[in-house]
């Protein structure tokens, strides 16, 4: 009988391509919209992911997401150095500075542009919490430890540097940031000395981020007291995380984080305090409405359609089992073909895309909700279908 | 089970002796209504009737008399009010809905007025639905379907689609449907009346030939009156009861 439930399927094509148009779309904006809303939420915690190496985030015990900075004392530094399971643990420094850029003096008599950049100071000896390697696009990290160095992320520089010949960079590629190697700005009246560019996970401020050592920092973010923001630390092999985070807590009265943990709360504040899960909540349930209307109205009708042809069946002594069984048969092919094609399309759209701003991220579990999404409403129009073919007289057969 | 099987071996005993075959169908006090108060329609009041095996058995009369909520009963597609039916035997009026599918499947054959072909499907493969009903495999199935049809004179268009063909031809195909499996029953409802008078006979004729065997029951509904003396025996039925029952075979000899 399955061979009869594929060729009733796809026996009239316009129908079959308009089911399974309908189960595209739906798994395409549940996986479209999904990827932009996780890579959004990825976004806000950039900087957590940004910084390999150390396992454990300590801060202030009020501190309730990555920009939520409270600076602590420098003593508390020592505390969490003394922590049994601990390490190693370095300071960081997070916090704003301003950047005063004297235009190219070949240009002449430009104004000077002034531009707010997230700072951040990396432990001096150690440069915990430095872009990778692979991530360095000109200069190198060892230059960081020169008097007055920085490192800037690539992707801010165009506002830093609006008179660049920009246009260059596509031909150039990374050859291009070679330029802005030994140039200098001032942030608080303290040179800064471009020693590198390299990339940055892309946050949700428009900042630019420039990097420099954590003894540095101190000069260029003079209006600050204290500066230590967070200090990042290791736990000794053997060890979890989990729990030298506890004792952390215990011992210093300090707020400590697994890199994980601390992701989530991050995560977990932004979905708490902003629009974006709400917003994008809703456009993605709109998309499964409206993929289950479509695809569902579809699947029905072509269903009710074929009544008669289900009647004839049920007469001929095909029981209802069977009948069910050619139902759900088609319903998972459909369901198969919308939702790879949707899944496929949603991920060419991630690849064009993957250079540009738009944040896209397709997490492997979002394969399998989009997987449930498409089931679910596959199930739900052929459950309809379905108890119109039970509740079928073949009587009508006659009529 | 065993009850049931008890009572075909008796009931056949009795059945037998009649003129000609023996008592394929009989039918018992059969009473059907459709809808309730103002709108309800008795569309049987009792009706008692016999079917002879090796027969060709015609239900006639006026539209709206009942001869299709009969035929339905009777091929086991419809409940009815009240009565039996009995067909070789078994009596499928006390069969659960599931077994009363079974027994369609295995022992009866139907003939559509509007062909009821499925459109996706070849002609072979259209005729060899039953079988795939029954558990074949589809190329065993199409196999054997399609020498039928050839016997049917459709061994040109065994991969032509229903909508490539003609009413007699679409009927030819139901016809090689209704009898792949050899079923015991056939059971047609008008299968003439989407037909032109040319085209109608032919189909008749081929009903005659093909369908009516020693062992076998043929019932045929029609009110197309120039077809009536294909019939052995002609049933005249009006406002949900038989007025008359002819014997054809016997006036003809
Ligand atoms: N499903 C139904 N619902 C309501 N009334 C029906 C239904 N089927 C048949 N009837 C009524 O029962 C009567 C007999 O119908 P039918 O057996 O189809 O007659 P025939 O086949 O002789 O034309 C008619 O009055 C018809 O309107
Ligand atoms: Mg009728």
């Amino acid at each position: 009988m399955a061979w009869i439930a594929v060729k009733m399927l796809v026996g009239d094509r316009a129908k079959f391509l308009g089911i399974v148009l309908g189960l595209t779309f739906a798994a395409l904006l549940i996986t479209q919209q999904g990827s932009i809303f996780c890579g959004l939420m990825l976004r806000t915690c950039a900087q957590i992911t940004d910084i390999t190496g150390a396992d454990l985030w300590v801060m202030d015990p009020s501190v309730r997401f990555i920009d939520d900075v409270k600076p602590m004392l420098e003593s508390a530094l020592y505390r969490v150095r003394g922590v049994e399971g601990v390490r190693w643990a370095v300071p960081l420094y997070k916090g704003q500075a301003r950047a005063k850029i004297n235009p190219n003096v070949a240009h002449g008599n430009e104004p000077t542009i002034i531009e707010q950049v997230v700072l951040l100071g990396l432990d001096d000896a150690t440069l915990v919490g430095a872009p990778h390697p692979n991530k360095i696009y000109a200069g190198s990290l060892r230059d960081l430890r020169l008097p007055d160095a920085v490192m800037v992320d690539h992707s801010r520089l165009e506002k830093l540097y609006p008179k660049e010949n920009w246009a260059d960079l596509p031909r150039l590629g990374n050859a291009f940031y070679q330029r802005f190697l030994r140039r200098q700005f001032e942030m608080n009246d303290h040179r800064a000395l471009i020693v590198g560019v390299c990339e940055a996970t892309r946050t949700f401020q428009t900042n630019a981020v420039v990097y420099t050592t954590y003894s540095r920092a101190k000069n260029y973010a003079a209006q600050e007291r204290k500066i230590l923001s967070y200090i990042l630390a290791k736990t000794e092999p053997g060890l979890a995380p989990q729990a030298v985070a506890r004792r952390i807590e215990t011992t210093t009265g300090l707020g400590a984080r697994t890199s994980n943990q601390f992701l989530w709360m991050t995560i977990d504040y932004y979905l708490k305090y902003t629009g974006i899960p709400i917003n994008f909540g809703i456009t993605a349930l709109l998309g499964f409405l409206v993929g289950t209307a479509i695809a569902g109205q579809t699947f029905y009708n072509f269903t009710i359609e074929n009544l008669k042809q289900f009647a004839a069946l049920k007469a001929m002594g095909a029981t209802n089992g069977r009948i069910v069984g050619m139902i759900l048969l088609q319903a998972v092919i459909v369901g198969f073909l919308g939702y790879g094609i949707g899944v496929g399309l949603a991920a060419l759209f991630g690849l064009r895309t993957a250079n540009t701003e738009l944040a896209f991220f397709t997490p492997w579990q979002l394969l399998p909700v989009t997987a449930a999404a498409i089931v679910l409403i596959c199930i739900l129009s052929s459950m309809l279908s379905v108890q119109r073919v039970l509740r079928l007289e073949p009587a009508i057969v006659f009529r | 089970m065993v009850g049931e099987i008890a009572v075909e071996s008796g009931e056949r005993a009795a059945m037998g002796g009649a003129a000609g075959g023996r008592v394929a169908i009989r039918v018992r006090g059969l009473c059907k209504h459709f809808g309730r108060g103002e709108q309800r329609v008795s569309a049987l009041r009792g009706i008692d009737w016999e079917v002879q095996t090796g027969e060709l058995s015609m239900i006639v009369g006026p539209s709206g008399c009942g001869k299709t909520t009969l035929l339905s009963v009777i091929a086991g597609i419809l409940n009815c009010d009240a009565g039996q039916v009995n067909i070789f035997g078994q009596e499928t009026t006390r069969l659960s809905d599931s077994a009363r599918t079974r027994f369609r499947a295995a022992h009866i054959g139907f003939i559509f007025q509007q062909y009821n072909l499925l459109p996706a499907l070849t002609a072979a493969e259209n005729a060899a639905v039953p079988l795939v009903i029954a558990g074949w495999g589809r190329d065993r199935a199409v196999r054997r379907a399609s020498a039928l049809l050839d016997s049917l004179g459709m061994g040109a268009k065994l991969g032509s689609l229903p909508n490539q063909l003609s009413g007699g031809q679409m009927q030819r195909v139901a016809i090689a449907r209704a009898l792949v499996h050899e079923p015991r029953l056939l059971v047609c409802d008008e299968p003439t009346a989407a037909l032109d008078h040319e085209t109608g006979l032919n189909v008749m004729n081929l009903l005659r030939e093909q369908a009516v065997r020693p062992d076998r029951a043929v019932v045929v509904v029609t009110h197309d009156n120039r077809v009536f003396h294909f019939g052995d025996r002609l049933t005249r039925m009006d406002d949900g009861a038989i007025v008359e029952i002819v014997d054809q075979r016997r006036g003809a000899a």
